[in-house]
């Protein structure tokens, strides 16, 4: 799994049927990735909700959330559909898992990513990163404490 | 986890402030799981009584259940007249009827002053109690409705695992 001071990995997936996220275009903004194992498993879901009310605090911090499993992007428009989230889940989809893996966050045994969050600065540096016990909702503490460190050097 | 900031002068505590139990609910008034809990609660406050101190912050999960917010607005404006727990409990014991009709129908009943308890739930004072309650769950590693903290650390479980352990722990 990737750690703090390390570079982000670019990668460029599709967040919705007809559009695509590129990590490098948005430089200038922190951002979290959430990778979590599949649409509709409850814990998941429970995570995303979670997420999708915190927005507001996230953007206090000039950040942007978005959450990255292997399910594909029409799997994650019903997701989304159905749960009104009001963030993008991103499809790391083709070739399979290649982002994650990339991360370092990748469950080969399941074919699924595994719970993580990584913070990113506005120049494309981890800041921090957390993997999380698969069935545990990781919650939002450490972003936002991740958040607050970045925001205070400045 | 732990609990950040710890229980303060803001808070709305029912019991013994001395108990050795500090007991803080972070709820949502339109969730069913806390609804659920809710009847634990008393039952785990009746049962250890003055051992226990309960404290509950609101964690409205506004995006998934529309009443959530005006829900914990509506206790806040009556925590002003002095009956935060009144209505509060009475939320929770008419969770299938949430809505502004529920809310005045109960002001009425406590004897309260109608029309300042519409201005109080609008206030900025109430609003920013409630919008600090959620802030401090989030920072409190708060991940879903209700989260119990058990003298200042998050508990991993729901209301009847903290019945079960304050039993077993008791005894």
């Amino acid at each position: 799994m990737l750690k703090k001071k390390e570079t982000a990995p670019d990668f460029t997936l599709f967040s919705a049927p007809d559009k695509r996220i590129r990590l490098q275009e948005l430089k200038g903004r922190n951002i979290i990735l959430a990778f979590y194992p599949a649409d509709w498993s409850p814990v998941c879901s429970d995570q995303m909700a979670l997420y999708n009310e915190m927005l507001g605090y996230f953007n206090k911090y000039d950040a942007d959330i978005f959450g990255i499993s292997v399910d594909s992007k029409w799997c994650h428009q019903a997701f989304v559909q159905s749960r009104n989230l009001k963030f993008p889940l991103l499809a790391d989809f083709e070739p399979k898992g290649e982002i994650c893996k990339k991360y370092g966050v990748y469950d080969d045994q399941e074919g699924e990513s595994q719970r993580a969050l990584f913070v990113i600065d506005k120049e494309g540096t981890i800041a921090w990163s957390y993997l999380s016990p698969i069935g545990t909702n990781p919650g939002a503490d450490g972003i936002l404490d991740a958040l607050e460190t970045l925001t205070q050097k400045l | 986890m732990s609990l950040r900031p710890a229980v303060s002068s803001i808070d709305h505590v029912q019991g013994n402030a001395n108990a050795a139990v500090e007991l803080v609910e972070f709820g949502d008034y339109q969730c069913g799981f806390c609804g659920a809990a809710f009847p634990i609660v008393k039952e785990i406050q009746e049962t250890f009584g003055d051992q226990v101190k309960f404290v509950f912050r609101n964690f409205p999960l506004v995006q998934a259940h529309p009443y959530a917010r005006i829900a914990a607005l509506a206790a806040e404006a009556a925590a002003l007249q002095g009956k935060f727990w009144e209505m509060h409990d009475a939320i929770y014991m008419k969770q299938d009827e949430l809505g502004e009709e529920l809310f005045i129908k109960q002001v009425e009943k406590l004897g309260l002053d109608v029309d300042q308890f519409k201005k109080d739930m609008e206030s900025e004072k109430v609003q920013t109690k409630v919008e600090d309650d959620f802030e401090s769950g989030m920072r409190s590693g708060v991940n879903g409705t209700p989260s119990f903290f058990v003298n200042g650390e998050k508990f991993d479980g729901g209301a009847t695992d903290l019945y079960a352990m304050l039993k077993e722990s008791s005894s």
